[in-house]
């Protein structure tokens, strides 16, 4: 498992009910079952990822984060997961509008296109920024969708959501320093992780913190 | 091979004992009638735990039966899915009980058209004026899917099962399994419905209507009475087999098996001239041709044409939302049951698209699901054919129920 899931797996309390969108090889899901007593189920596009999870056993729909959520009742999760999708997916403010009716939080993972190294690529060659997070060329990227840690912010502000809780990563998955300011996050964070609540009176998320 | 003609009466199939259990009290069956008494034939495979919680129904499609994992009694051929049930295979008798019966309406074993009728007595002339019992014929009661399942379930019951590990099955057996899994919730803990659908599609219905009607059409069926003729209608009964197979095959599975081949070298219309082995217009020119006649002539001697008219009326009728307003979540709302749905790419009768609808009904209803579509270019029939990708889904997908399950039975764990 990634660093960045062990950090994800941290947020979600013991027990919960977790839907892992984007599930991968399904190490996560795999991780909160046995590590951690939750009912965990995923859904993945990629056909071979997901056949290769339910070969394991584990409960892996086929299905993507822009058709499917729709489908699932309200708060029938405890937490929904998105690692390193929402910069790819169709439309990222309905899909986080999903997660966070689907389950009482939201954990968000996206790579952060604020990081000195994209600004300043960008200001001296004056081409699309290419680093070992960004590699495929703008025609090819999947990420058509790339946003940094405080237009995340201020996404979530207009939508009234609320945050318990994020951190910057390193590409490696290993928590970054950078939990004081959100303008240095911003720069030096290659990665952002988020868990997000509905605007609602707090208390009962309380103990999360 | 020997040019096969459909007007052939074929030989009487051979006359089997099939293991039944018996139910003289019958079934209420969902048209309204009592069906009194039944019998259902079956076949059990491996052992049940002293539990009694490892048992796994597999559910036959259309023209399948209970002879799942042995040779067939009646045609000699191997089990019709030998390659997944047995020691070590994706669904391992060495650590489940497997059980599965023929359908109700069926006509291998279990009640259906071709069984006796109680309340009918009849003169036979070739046994000296005894009077005895008709067959049933087109008077059987119209049945359901889930009246098939009501008379697996009573078959469960008397074979002191409680709960069943899980219900597996492909096309019509996945919609049995489907209402298995609405009719009987906390009976069901994991249900894989493989290759089917929530409803049959018009398509699919209009595709029945077409066999239908190719037995009706054929002189031998005689209204349905062709016992009395001592002939089945087997042109009709073979013409329907063979359109229904092609519907069960995909335009790439057909060209790659094959493809123009014809069954003559140098049979081309200018070679037709050849007096010694003329080529008729209406004999097997294609192989494609010679290989859907074997199919339907093979199938009249161990199929009943009232059983197949019953069995796809059956089918027909299948919408797991038709008393939920067309809703195929409600029948699903607080399962328990964990769910592994697959379909199969080239499948063009039960499309992944209606497994699609499947699944998020199932999501609609909070159930635990996987759900595979397996690539592949072998139609419909995929499920009964040697793909590798589909059996480790199996495989995999019943481990992990059985680890949710607690099961830890039989030495392979």
């Amino acid at each position: 498992m990634r660093l960045d899931q062990k950090l994800i797996a941290q947020m979600i309390a013991p027990g919960s009910r977790v839907l892992d969108i984007g599930s991968g090889d399904g190490s996560l899901i795999d991780h909160l079952f046995r590590e951690r007593g939750c009912d965990a189920r995923g859904i993945e596009i990629d056909m071979q990822e997901v056949t290769r999870s339910v070969a394991h056993g584990l409960p892996v729909v086929h299905g993507d984060a822009d058709h499917d959520l729709a489908h699932y009742p309200d708060e029938s999760f405890d937490y929904v997961v998105l690692q390193r999708t929402l910069q790819a997916v169709e439309r990222p403010r309905e899909v986080l509008r999903q997660m966070l009716r689907i389950g009482r939080h939201a954990i968000v993972s996206f790579p952060n296109f604020g990081h000195w190294e994209l600004r300043l690529k960008l200001l001296t060659t004056g081409r699309m920024p290419n680093t070992a997070v960004w590699s495929t060329p703008w025609f090819a990227t999947p990420n058509i969708h790339p946003c940094t840690i405080r237009d995340f912010l201020a996404l979530c502000s207009g939508e009234s959501y609320r945050v318990i809780e994020w951190m910057a990563i390193d590409e490696e998955g290993e928590r970054a320093p950078w939990r004081r300011s959100i303008r240095l996050a911003n720069l030096f964070g290659e990665q952002a992780l988020f868990l997000l609540g509905r605007n609602e009176p707090a208390s009962r998320d309380e103990r999360l913190k | 091979m020997e040019a096969r003609i459909l007007t052939d009466q074929p030989e009487t199939p051979l006359e089997v004992d099939h293991q039944r259990a018996v139910f003289p009290e019958g079934l209420s069956l969902d048209c309204g009638a009592v069906l009194a008494p039944v019998e259902i034939a079956y076949r059990t495979y491996g052992i049940l735990s002293a539990a009694r919680d490892n048992a796994i129904l597999i559910c036959h499609a259309l023209t399948g039966d209970q002879y799942v994992a042995e040779t067939h009694p009646v045609t000699g051929r191997p089990g019709w899915w030998e390659r997944m049930v047995g020691p070590g295979k994706p669904i391992d008798t060495d650590r489940f009980f497997v059980i599965c019966s023929n359908v109700l309406g069926g006509c291998m074993g279990s009640t259906g058209p071709s069984s006796s009728n109680l309340s009918r007595l009849a003169f036979d002339a070739r046994e000296d004026g005894d009077a005895v019992h008709e067959p049933w014929g087109t008077e059987f009661p119209p049945i359901t899917i889930r009246d098939m399942v009501r008379a697996q379930h009573a078959l469960v019951r008397q074979l002191g099962i409680e709960r069943l590990f899980a219900v597996i099955g492909g096309s019509m057996g996945g919609m049995q399994t489907l209402e298995w899994a609405a009719t009987y919730p906390e009976m069901v803990f994991a249900a894989i419905p493989i290759a089917t659908a929530p409803f049959h599609s018009a398509q699919n219905i209009a595709f029945n209507e077409v066999s239908r009607q190719a037995i009706f059409a054929d002189p031998d069926w005689r209204g349905g009475r062709y016992w009395e003729s001592g002939s089945i209608p087997a042109r009709g009964l073979a013409v329907a087999r063979m359109m229904a197979h092609i519907t069960y095959l995909s335009e790439e599975a057909l060209t790659r098996k094959f493809g123009r081949r014809t069954r003559r070298q140098n049979a081309s219309p200018e070679a037709s001239g050849d007096l010694e082995h003329p080529l008729s217009f209406f004999g097997e020119i294609f192989e494609v041709e010679s290989y859907l006649r074997h199919q339907g002539s093979s199938f009249v001697l161990r199929f009943d044409a009232n059983s197949y008219l019953t069995i796809t009326r059956a089918m027909d009728w299948m919408d797991i939302g038709a008393e939920h307003d067309g809703d195929y979540a409600a029948p699903f709302v607080g399962t328990r049951t964990r769910f592994c749905v697959v379909s199969f790419t080239s499948d063009w009768l039960f499309p992944t698209s209606q497994s699609r609808v499947l699944v998020r009904a199932l999501n609609r209803a909070a159930a635990n699901v996987s759900f595979v579509e397996i690539d592949s270019d072998k139609g419909h029939d995929a499920f009964l054919l040697d793909e590798p990708d589909f059996d480790r889904t199996i495989r995999g997908f019943i481990s992990g129920a059985a680890e949710h399950a607690g099961l830890h039975v039989g030495p392979k764990l």
